[in-house]
């Protein structure tokens, strides 16, 4: 185990250099630089912001900058925000962003599970296909236009929500609905699908023959295994959602870390579009880890092996 | 496992969901209070490093220059109560009013206002609208780093007096002293936290109506009455809440819920029921939407065919002339757009008071016969042997729209191919400011009510002239309007530059620009400027 945790995090760390020092150069590669403005900026002041920020040196020499400060938790300031480093705006808007991912997977998990556990207890009968029904309709609407609906119909139409904004309980209804509809279906799906799987197996009908309840033949024998899928989704699902989403939170107004990515590409905010990708980075493959530990919890035939 | 459990689970998430709505239900602040969108996260709210409109709109309310726009963008005297004006117009003294009070208490000097605009044109500050300021002596010199900073024309005779030299005669520097480039700041603030003083409410010190009261990073930024402004009594409004939200279809919901008060650019889609309902209004906006030709040498590398064909004036009228503006701005835009018939838009005032729009140079429904003619002159009638010409703009719908109107019309009424080709906005503008393309779009927002705004980005040398248009004659007219001190031979020098602009048609004017706004019936006398900024300190709520 001790072994396994040392390679992964080895590899972790080859990997997140990889990705920093592809975008590095990728993102420098784009036509277009953060001082490129409607009104075309006077060639001495576009040189005077270059020099404030070291933009005027040879990529290799901000390449190696980057990197050293990187090794020391510097994410260096923003190019846009004047007076804000990248690390101020991850601190500040991680949160914001995590508060509505944690509630949304939660969510999107009990909900999803429950819902594909009766879809599939009642294959074929008429609950299976409003689950399926209702699956279906949260994996192919996007969330925008899930979100635009909500808002009109909830916020417009019947005064029942606020619109926009991210200042309460009430303030998360919505961005919870439209954030969490695709992963609540994927995961009622993925989990009746393996449920069905699962519940065919010999071992189930073991357990039914010796006279073990429905429920405990159910939560414990069956959905154990049949979640092992659903934690697989669960490490890039929640590594997603807590990096915030952009057309949510642009939507909804919240002051959360997915519309920063965007936006910062557009920006050519080299020093954001650096600092989250390595952020989101480091989170996916930390999340991507707990799930591999997480496997060996589940299903004790899995053997972590360096 | 029961069926009815499935249901339990559901009706209880709706429960949940409905139980929550007595929060918002008192959503309805009482008083004086106006919630407005500001549209984006300002990127500073630094005066003299802020180069944005969000951002000059919390500066215009936060602070107070020598002067202040009133409800008809004319200069009036704030911070100076009264000036001098030296008759070669060159020198400039204000006299400062002694009871103007920052935040903190103290007195606003004139060494404030020598230190703002020091920091403008320093090199190191590196401030994007530093050439707002060089119309100040030596002003460009300082920001190229050819002379030290305390060079710049502007001296405090003493706490209360201010002299500045200017490069040449400015009509409209009392103007330009509102703008939030030339706020006053204080040394000891800034240099206490270089770069975070302009984010915290605890050192964000200023002098105008408003003062900062939070800033909630792209969420709201919140404002309240200055009690320390000499003109205290006068401000009704206790606060301003700044919202961020950049969805323009969920700012129109907010609006309709009660959430904002005052959202600008609605959705385009909605905008002819909104001016029908009276929910939305139109705003004079000063600035042009226009395509322009690549003129330059650049051209040809290209497409030398392309290139060839639009070096030939009479090809550009043409292509000009086959336009229907009105039928642009009627059926395509659609937000109470005026459509343009010279380049200079209306809104700006004349030596003689009057607008210095006065004439159409061509037709807005645009004239097909004239333009066949031109075309066949120019050796292409009916459009035969013309080349492909490819127009580019920046990734929108709404350019794309307008693109696409244009296409129809050339290919109609000259029988001329247009091919469109979108790229990202930061690309376009490497492509527009590099001169790599034959045919593009182009927008233009003036930088002070001036028609000089709009006519010497094109003389020959300039750093905005991304058409490479070169015409020694214009060039000679704008540098003589430049030092003209008579304001009616200086306007009259502008309209022959104008007129000569037209003649060679460079650029083909499309539309003058309008701001659409959304405002509730119960907000009074908030101020749009035509430059695009909001002022409240008249400004209040009536319900």
């Amino acid at each position: 185990m001790l072994n396994y945790i040392i390679k992964r995090l080895v590899a972790s760390i080859v990997t997140l250099w990889v990705i920093a020092t592809a975008t590095f150069f990728l993102m420098h590669a784009i036509p277009g630089g953060p001082f490129d403005t409607e009104k075309p900026l006077p060639p001495q002041i576009k040189a005077n912001l270059e020099e404030k920020f070291g933009l005027n040196k040879p990529l290799s020499e901000q390449y190696m900058m980057y990197m050293k400060n990187l090794l020391k938790g510097d994410l260096g300031p923003s190019l846009k925000y004047e007076g804000r480093t990248v690390n101020d705006i991850i601190a500040y808007s991680f949160p914001t962003s995590a508060k509505l991912g944690i509630v949304t997977v939660i969510c999107s998990l009990l909900l999803g599970t429950y819902l594909g556990v009766t879809a599939a207890l009642n294959q074929g009968k008429w609950q299976d296909q409003l689950v399926m029904v209702i699956a279906t309709l949260g994996v192919t609407v996007p969330s925008f236009v899930l979100a635009t609906f909500l808002i009109y119909v909830f916020a417009v139409k019947l005064s029942l929500l606020p619109a926009i904004g991210f200042e309460g309980p009430e303030y998360y209804v919505m961005p919870v609905m439209a954030l969490g509809g695709y992963s609540l279906s994927f995961i009622a799906r993925l989990t009746r699908s393996s449920l069905l799987d699962v519940i065919r197996q010999d071992y189930i009908r073991t357990a039914k023959a010796k006279g073990l309840s429905r429920n405990t033949v159910i939560y414990k024998h069956a959905l154990r295994n049949a979640l092992i899928p659903i934690v697989t989704y669960l490490g890039p699902l929640t590594a997603g959602i807590l990096t915030g989403s952009f057309v949510i939170e642009k939507i909804f107004g919240i002051p959360g870390l997915g519309r920063e990515f965007v936006t910062g590409i557009y920006n050519r905010d080299y020093s954001m579009i650096m600092g989250l990708t390595v952020f989101d980075s480091f989170l996916l493959i930390t999340f991507n880890f707990i799930v591999d530990i997480l496997y060996a919890i589940i299903d004790p035939r899995i053997k972590l092996e360096a | 496992m029961k069926k009815s459990k499935l249901f339990i689970v559901l009706a209880l998430v709706l429960a949940i969901g409905v139980s929550f709505f007595s929060g918002c239900a008192k959503g309805g602040q009482t008083g004086q209070t106006i919630k407005y969108n500001l549209g984006a996260e300002p990127a500073t709210i630094d005066p003299q490093l802020n180069s944005a409109v969000d951002g000059a709109t919390v500066i215009v309310n936060c602070f107070d220059g020598l002067t202040r726009l009133d409800a008809n963008d004319k200069p009036i005297p704030a911070v100076a109560e009264r000036w001098e004006i030296s008759p070669d117009q060159l020198t400039y003294k204000f006299y400062l009013r002694k009871d103007a009070k920052w935040t903190d208490g103290q007195p606003v000097k004139a060494q404030d206002f020598v230190y703002a605009w020091q920091r403008a044109v320093d090199p190191k500050t590196a401030a994007e609208y530093a050439y707002q300021l060089w119309y100040i002596k030596n002003g460009e010199a300082i920001s190229e780093g050819k002379m030290p900073v305390d060079q710049l024309g502007v001296k405090a005779l003493d706490d209360y007096t201010l002299e500045v030299t200017l490069e040449g005669p400015t009509p409209y520097f009392l103007s330009l002293t509102a703008f939030p480039t030339y706020m006053p700041v204080r040394k000891d603030v800034v240099e206490k936290d270089p770069q975070g003083w302009a984010t915290k409410p605890e050192t964000y010190i200023t002098n105008g109506p408003f003062k900062l009261k939070e800033w909630r990073p792209k969420d709201a930024l919140i404002l309240e009455k200055n009690p320390n402004w000499y003109n205290a009594d006068k401000v009704k409004l206790q606060t301003i809440e700044m919202k961020m939200l950049e969805d323009q279809t969920s700012a129109l919901a907010a609006f309709r819920t009660g959430q904002l008060d005052y959202i600008e650019s609605p959705p385009s889609a909605e905008i002819p029921n909104l001016l029908k309902s009276g929910e939305a209004k139109v705003f004079p906006y000063l600035g042009t939407y226009f395509y322009i030709f690549n003129l330059s040498p650049n051209a040809e590398k290209v497409d030398p065919a392309a290139a060839k064909a639009i070096k030939d004036v009479r090809v550009r009228k043409a292509i000009n002339l086959a336009i229907n503006r009105k039928a642009i701005v009627e059926n395509v835009t659609k937000g109470g757009q005026i459509p343009a018939t010279s380049f200079v838009p209306n809104g700006i005032p004349d030596a003689d008071g009057k607008d210095f729009k006065k004439k159409d140079y061509f037709p807005a429904e645009g004239n097909v016969e004239e333009a066949k003619k031109l075309l066949a002159e120019a050796g292409y009638p009916d459009g035969k042997g013309f080349p492909k010409i490819t127009l580019i703009y920046n990734t929108s719908q709404g350019h794309q729209a307008i693109a696409m109107a244009i296409q129809d019309m050339l290919k109609k009424n000259l029988g001329i191919n247009i091919e469109l080709a979108n790229q990202e906005w930061k690309v376009f503008q490497k492509t527009r400011d590099e001169r790599n393309y034959i045919f593009a779009r182009h927008g233009w927002i003036a930088d002070y009510v001036d028609p000089m705004t709009f006519l010497d980005m094109w003389v020959s040398n300039s750093g905005q002239n991304n058409i490479g248009y070169n015409n020694p004659e214009y060039d000679k007219k704008i540098a003589a309007a430049k030092k003209e001190a008579d304001p009616a031979k200086r306007m009259q020098l502008l309209h022959e530059a104008e007129d000569i602009l037209m003649n060679d048609m460079p650029l083909v004017p499309l539309y003058y620009y309008t701001n659409i706004a959304c405002v509730k019936d119960y907000v009074k006398d908030v101020h749009k400027s035509v430059l695009g900024f909001v002022y409240f300190e008249n400004a209040y709520i009536q319900k």
